[in-house]
């Protein structure tokens, strides 16, 4: 008997280990190691001095500091809740579909979610290209006639991007809430429907409470996914001017790769890596308050 | 919402049969819409393919042609010619590859562990699990590069490879789908003497196949994706992944739309056709890892 406990916890260690050693070496020690870093003046590779808290104090009144933190605030603004509202608003409008119908509406909302961000980029790079893009068909009436850059206009950056990125993503909300959708029973829809209650009240009164829990769940998703945006900011940014748009994971980027500060890159991926975990503890604690109800 | 208020049908009885045809209206009406926004929400990837088989000077003749005039795959040879495009697919294929299989054999192995078996440490390596879901790999870009560094791995297969085999998330749902298997298979196979390697490999994963497939392949997809750190570990084209190389790698000259759209299509392609091929299992997938049971 003890020697079959013995050869279970040898098997549990066995198909723990490559994962638990994955995640020690990949996972726990560089978390460590920024924590350290953040606290000396050391460039991104080699050593360096322990400076305390000189970082956090040089960088929270770096005016790029606050540029990316508003940047980064920004583009949460703008991406979050609308695309949560028109994720919304197709996942039902897919959702009275049936057959081949909703197969192919589907797969056209669903299949730029698959796309590297790279391709989305390329693409949506010509199609706003400020001399042969399709959008300058649509730019030029309100331009008085002359073309215009939306990724070189500062003012337009954020809000095209954004497009972009709702264009991106948008189908892996829907997918969220067709399910959320398909759990809410007929016999309700069937009820009202006896009670004469119209297409609105149905929504208002039945699906956004019954649907709410979802909701919440894609709504926080995206937030914390928006936190950490980087690809698309970065690839839509190049050869023009970077710092206006910059966001949090850029700032990190530029700090450490483009101007050899490790420390202080590390101090600024410490804070962010602090509130993302903050926001996912909330997150974590809300939806278990719900599960609990 | 307009056409919301013209389907809602007429509160009073006598007026419900004029209330009805009203409501088929507004459903058509609804259908037709959720049409039309469907085709431009394809239209972008339709219009990339399109202009990469269009002759560059084509591309930029004023005027929207749907259609290229003369099918011309000149874009796709000089992207063939000119960049290291066939070098950067094996590099992703090979990085995304080795990802897969190590994210699926260490999740498995892990999951069933945690499932199946009682050992001093459990609860504490489920609860790491849990956290490490919420960190934010982005923070970490610095340190692994560093450590990618000490281990002289930046600009190599394995560079790219090391930091994308956390996956969390992966894990949970195997121990879901392990937990939910009938103990008596694992006990009616322990009185023939199969040790718990056999178990998972001849009992739990065969019966779990489809959810197995179904995350090797938004592994896969995920791997073939991402940009940040491979573009970080690979400094030289000859590493670059296909996502990162066709951003990195461009004509110093002029407009040239088709060969940047022909880069644009190879590298969407893989993920694109796995994606449409197997379309259940991906959507299956993701509902799964965000928690929702599809």
């Amino acid at each position: 008997m003890i020697r079959d406990k013995r050869a279970e916890y040898l098997t549990a260690l066995a198909l723990v280990g490559p994962f638990v050693l994955i995640y020690g070496v990949l996972f726990v020690w560089p978390t460590i190691q920024m924590i350290m870093l953040s606290f000396t003046n050391a460039p991104l590779i080699g050593p360096g001095e322990w400076v305390g808290f000189d970082n956090y104090l040089k960088i929270l009144s770096h005016r790029l500091f606050h540029n990316a933190t508003w940047n980064t605030v920004y583009f949460v603004l703008l991406t979050v809740v609308p695309n949560t509202l028109i994720s919304l608003a197709i996942a039902m409008a897919v959702n009275r579909l049936s057959g081949w119908k909703q197969g192919f509406v589907m797969a056209c909302f669903f299949l730029p979610y698959i796309l590297p961000v790279s391709v989305v980029y390329l693409t949506w790079n010509w199609i706003i290209d400020v001399q042969y893009g399709l959008v300058q068909y649509l730019v030029r009436p309100f331009n008085g006639g002359e073309p215009l850059s939306l990724t070189r206009t500062i003012p337009f950056f954020m809000p095209t991007v954004a497009v972009v990125t709702i264009w991106w993503t948008l189908g892996f909300n829907v997918l969220l809430f067709i399910a959320g959708l398909r759990n809410i029973s007929p016999e309700i829809y069937e009820a009202a429907a006896l009670d004469d209650a119209g297409r609105w009240r149905q929504f208002t009164r039945i699906t956004w409470p019954l649907i709410w829990p979802v909701t919440a769940l894609v709504l926080t998703i995206q937030l914390i996914a928006q936190l950490k945006i980087f690809d698309q900011v970065y690839l839509f940014s190049i050869g023009g001017r970077q710092d206006p748009t910059i966001v949090m994971v850029q700032y990190i980027y530029k700090l450490a790769f483009q101007q050899n500060k490790g420390g202080e890159g590390a101090a600024a991926a410490t804070i962010l890596f602090a509130v993302i975990i903050i926001l996912s503890v909330l997150q974590y604690q809300a939806l278990r308050a719900r599960g609990a109800k | 919402m307009s056409v919301e208020a013209l389907s809602r049908p007429a509160p009073h009885a006598a007026a419900r049969a004029r209330g009805d045809r009203l409501i088929d209206l507004g459903g058509l009406v609804l259908t037709a819409l959720t049409f039309v926004f469907a085709l431009m929400a394809i239209f972008p990837i339709y219009w990339a393919v399109v202009t990469s088989f269009k002759s560059e000077t084509e591309v930029i003749a004023s005027g929207i042609s749907l259609w290229p005039q003369r099918f011309n795959t000149e874009a796709y040879e000089h992207i063939w010619r000119n960049t290291n495009i066939g070098m950067w697919y094996i590099n992703s294929l090979i990085t995304s590859l080795v990802i897969t299989a190590g994210v699926i054999v260490s999740s498995a192995g892990c999951a069933y562990a945690l499932s199946q078996l009682e050992f001093p440490g459990r609860r504490l390596i489920y609860i790491l699990i849990l956290a490490c879901f919420m960190v934010p790999m982005q923070a970490l870009i610095i340190n692994h590069f560093v450590l990618m560094a000490q281990f002289k791995l930046l600009n190599t297969w394995a560079g790219i490879i090391l930091p994308q085999l956390i996956v969390p998330v992966t894990i949970i749902v195997y121990k879901q789908f392990f937990d939910s298997v009938p103990k008596e298979f694992r006990e009616a196979a322990q009185m023939d003497n199969a040790g718990h390697f056999k178990i998972l490999f001849r009992i739990y994963l065969p019966m779990n196949w489809g959810i197995t497939s179904a995350l090797a392949i938004i592994t896969f997809i995920g791997a073939w994706n991402s940009f940040l750190w491979p573009f970080l570990a690979a400094t030289g084209e000859a590493t670059m992944t296909v996502p990162v190389g066709i951003t990195q790698v461009k004509d110093a000259y002029g407009i040239v739309y088709a060969r940047l759209m022909a880069s644009a299509v190879m590298a969407g392609l893989p993920v694109a056709v796995l994606y449409l091929l197997f379309q259940r299992r991906v959507t299956q997938a993701i509902m799964l890892s965000a928690g929702v049971k599809g």
